[in-house]
């Protein structure tokens, strides 16, 4: 079984291959979108913008097939952008009332991480650094959630960077706190999709043991 | 709660580090992988690279170090030195590098912080600002580059601002009064600059005792800070930096 990482021409996928490798999956980097419609499973990576992101995606014809993927219920991790674009839209360098298409695998619309917390508190953006990552609560009833972070402690930190945000919804399976609470971890309800506002393949351990648990799940183990 | 960083600098020329190293149990005391490997292994949060290699010619050095960092380290690390195009920071980041530092050529043309923040994302894209005191005015630092050799009459401050508004995620903040010196971060420095500007500060430049990385934090209001040869030298471990921050109630990861 072979994981495909989709190699959009953005950069930095050697060390998600190299984690994913190190978690023990086969791995396949392409930019075809014959192999994105075959895969068994899929990795969404990115850094960058996500105008820029998602015009390269449509330009290679990888948005119809990671949509035709995903329908398939493939198992899908999105990584940092990669979880961005499985929502409807993003606002980077496009606006709030037209924002750049996503997968829209998720519903609502990618946009600035707040700079400020309900005192009006100032924080910096990009948020850039290790912080915690919580379990949300009523997530604990999703098996497949739970497999995805199983033996991380609740709380362990992460390597995030980073300006803009996931929107709340149903498919928040962990929250983080800047200046206030964002969605870290996602998951497509009742599918093995998952997104990651933190990068797994750059936050040493805790990551590593993430990365596996996704190649367990990307081999078909569901959870209890 | 993000925690505050800890960011050893590795000065890399011709591929290998220069300024000492003095380790114990390095197999090659000048290869910056291990000696990366060894600071991702105490916690570091992040690794530096400064490429001082003068000719364009033998980057493809630093190119591959990148490569080999991407492979090795299990944490983010940032590329700095000569980058001049939007195509050299292209090459860097295909290579694995997450961060890069611009310094002299942005100063020279500012678009190019514009243009690599749009290209590759503000978080990719670090300002590198050289600053120094100038005499008889406590609060006001001018900008240097050519590593420091060349001053430019551009006030550190304002050229920070106008930095983040181009589009870069962070700002590196050396103070030359004080590196080398051993007395602690230019406080003052950093804290202008850290306050006038919305994205992270990295304070960088002058420390010599461990109570100095807590200082960078709390009177600096840097959210990083990054030092070279303490750590080198092996005077403290990133642990020991860090537990001594803890100590002070800084938010850290152990």
């Amino acid at each position: 079984m072979a994981i495909v990482l989709v190699d959009y021409h953005k950069g930095n996928i050697r060390s998600v291959q190299r984690g994913l490798q190190a978690a023990g999956a086969q791995v396949l980097v392409s930019d075809s979108p014959e192999d994105v419609r075959r895969a068994e499973a899929v990795v969404l990576p990115g850094v960058g913008a996500y105008r820029d992101a998602s015009d390269t995606l449509q330009e290679l014809g990888l948005m119809g097939a990671l949509r035709d993927a995903c329908d398939r219920g493939v198992p899908f991790l999105g990584i940092c952008l990669g979880m961005h674009l499985m929502f409807e839209g993003g606002e980077e360098h496009a606006s709030a009332s037209s924002p750049a298409p996503g997968l829209g695998l998720l519903p609502g619309v990618v946009g600035r991480v707040s700079p400020e917390d309900a005192e009006g508190r100032h924080f910096k953006v990009p948020h850039v650094g290790w912080n915690s990552v919580h379990p949300a609560q009523g997530a604990q009833g999703s098996a497949l959630a739970q497999l995805l972070f199983e033996g991380i402690r609740p709380g362990e930190f992460f390597y995030f960077t980073h300006s803009f945000q996931a929107p709340e919804g149903e498919g928040t399976i962990a929250r983080t706190r800047h200046a206030q609470w964002f969605p870290s971890a996602v998951a497509v309800p009742g599918n093995p999709q998952f997104g990651v506002q933190f990068h797994p393949e750059k936050s040493s351990d805790a990551g590593a043991a993430l990365l596996r648990n996704f190649v367990r799940i990307a081999n078909g183990e569901r959870g209890r | 709660m993000l925690t505050k960083r800890v960011i050893p600098c590795l000065d890399v020329k011709d591929g290998r580090v220069v300024k000492g190293v003095n380790f114990v149990g390095l197999r090659d005391a000048g290869d910056p992988i291990e000696l990366a490997c060894r600071y991702d292994a105490q916690k570091a949060d992040e690794v530096v690279f400064l490429d001082i290699t003068a000719t364009s010619d033998r980057r493809d050095t630093t190119v591959e170090l990148a490569s080999r960092a991407s492979e090795e380290l299990h944490l983010p690390y940032c590329v700095g030195g000569g980058f001049r195009s939007v195509a050299d920071i292209r090459r860097m980041i295909a290579a694995g590098a997450d961060k890069v530092s611009v310094n002299s050529a942005a100063v020279a043309n500012p678009a190019l912080i514009t243009e690599a923040a749009r290209a590759f994302g503000t978080q990719a894209i670090l300002c590198a600002i050289d600053a120094k005191q100038v005499p008889g005015n406590p609060n006001k630092w001018e900008v240097y580059v050519a590593g420091g050799r060349k001053a430019t009459g551009l006030d550190a401050v304002e050229w920070a601002v106008e930095a983040a508004r181009r589009g870069a995620g962070e700002i590196l903040l050396t103070s030359m009064d004080r590196d080398g010196s051993r007395d602690g971060f230019d406080c003052a420095l950093t804290r202008a600059v850290a306050r006038a500007v919305d994205v992270p500060v990295i304070a960088s430049g002058g420390v010599g005792k461990l109570e100095h990385f807590a200082q960078g934090i709390l009177e600096g209001e840097a959210d990083a800070v990054l030092a070279a040869s303490v750590f080198h030298f092996g005077e403290f471990t990133v642990r020991q930096v860090k537990e001594s921050m803890a100590s002070y109630g800084i938010p850290v990861r152990l």
